[in-house]
């Protein structure tokens, strides 16, 4: 394993990175004009805050590569993002589904990491949490909305909850880069967040009218780096033609 | 929603004070003091909404001397705001043309940007122009064009990072709100 602090940064910003791309793929296409402007603010948010924990972990890893060089340079073994954000955006109920159940871990997560014994990355926890919080806010109303809504709104909501539930999981395992986070004061233990995570969605998907799949099997792999899903390859290939076309191209 | 750019000639006094300073560019024989480099940096208009400054939002942390060099704390509003290179691009042009040549523009994330950093003159201006101002009840007070205080949320998001979308019901007008962090 390399450092385990070099690995730490590469998974927030890998789940900023990648969450933010997808969210991005809705720029210009979405269903409405003000769905659109919100998708694309969170891209951007999700992109500005990959912008600092990258070039946290570059400067940490002391190699000379920047927050690009990492965004773009890396092949799908190297992202340490959950399987999740890098699942496809189906329609946009899904998408926002999928944005409900990370913000809800992002948030709590951001919250308790502005108390890490770190400076750097509690200053990056911080200014997330502002950004984050409308976030949450907006995709919960939106789940809501939709969840209690029509007959096909609920519908599509509670398929897309079954379709991504299996991936919730992931968010919440601990491992060895965990805990010697966890030992130095870097950052809280994720398995611990999971309860009040568990009581704040129950809440909210009850005001949604939908139900919680009883099964609580997880697929992991994509926070580790041992098995990512198929999607994450074709994201790649989009995101990062530009800069393997031309190498270090710049405008 | 509101094209800012259209109504960059608004706010022409600011635009005059910024085309005065790239022209003034000769070399200073002294260092100015830190007082006057804030007022430099005051008629400096945001990219996004030229009718205030970058002093009004709030978004210049500190200026100081370090030995010959003149250092410059910006810190950003929204970490993704893609006004932030832009801003650092008009705070270096300004200084230079101030007769700065040492110059450091830091970026400073802690503590994080916050609205109630924006001036009284800010929010002002703002409403003038047609923006409602941040508030801490989490939307605006009233209509910034007829002033009633019949209006809705439109969009948690609007046309730049720091804004809103929300809509009067009594003159249907929609306007952008600045949202509160």
């Amino acid at each position: 394993m390399s450092d385990p602090l070099f690995e730490y940064l590469c998974r927030m910003g890998d789940n900023t990175l990648v969450l933010g791309h997808r969210v991005s793929e809705w720029c210009g296409v979405a269903p409405v004009l003000e769905e659109d402007i919100a998708l694309a603010n969170t891209a951007l948010d999700l992109i500005g805050q990959t912008q600092l924990w990258l070039g946290l972990a570059g400067e940490v890893e002391g190699k000379g590569r920047d927050a690009d060089k990492l965004a773009y340079h890396r092949d799908v073994w190297d992202f340490r993002n959950v399987l999740l954000v890098e699942q496809p955006n189906g329609d946009f109920g899904r998408t926002m589904m999928r944005q409900f159940l990370f913000d809800g871990w992002h948030l709590a997560y951001l919250k308790a990491l502005t108390a890490s014994s770190n400076d750097r990355i509690a200053a990056i926890a911080e200014k997330s949490v502002k950004e984050v919080t409308y976030h949450f806010e907006r995709s919960t109303d939106t789940v809501i909305g939709l969840g209690d809504g029509t007959e096909e709104s609920h519908r599509r909501m509670q398929d897309a909850l079954d379709r991504l539930w299996p991936y919730v999981g992931e968010m919440f395992l601990s491992d060895d880069v965990d805990a010697a986070m966890i030992a130095q004061g870097i950052a809280p233990d994720p398995t611990a967040l999971r309860g009040a995570y568990d009581t704040q969605l129950d809440g909210i998907l009850a005001e949604a009218t939908l139900t919680k799949p009883a099964d609580n099997f997880t697929h992991k792999g994509g926070k580790t780096g041992v098995r990512h899903t198929e999607h994450l390859g074709h994201i790649l290939t989009q995101m990062q033609w530009l800069q393997r076309a031309y190498p270090d191209a710049t405008w | 929603m509101v094209d800012q750019t259209t109504k960059f000639s608004e706010a022409p006094d600011l635009l005059k004070e910024l085309e005065r300073a790239k022209v003034q560019g000769a070399p200073l024989t002294e260092k100015p003091t830190v007082e006057t480099v804030w007022a430099w940096l005051s008629v400096i208009p945001d990219p996004e909404i030229p009718v205030i400054s970058l002093t009004d939002l709030g978004i210049i942390r500190d200026v100081a001397w370090d030995g010959d060099t003149l250092v410059v704390t910006v810190t950003p509003t929204y970490s993704g705001c893609p006004a932030t290179s832009i801003i650092n691009l008009d705070i270096e042009t300004a200084l230079r043309g101030h007769g700065i040549e040492n110059l450091t523009l830091k970026r400073q994330i802690s503590p994080p940007w916050t609205t109630d950093w924006l001036t009284d003159a800010g929010r002002a201006k703002l409403e003038a122009y047609g923006i409602a101002p941040p508030r801490a009840a989490g939307g605006p007070q009233h209509c910034p064009h007829c002033k009633s205080t019949r209006v809705e949320k439109i969009s948690q998001f609007g046309s730049t990072p720091c804004k809103a979308q929300w809509q009067c019901t009594d003159c249907l007008e929609p306007f952008d709100y600045f949202k509160c962090i």
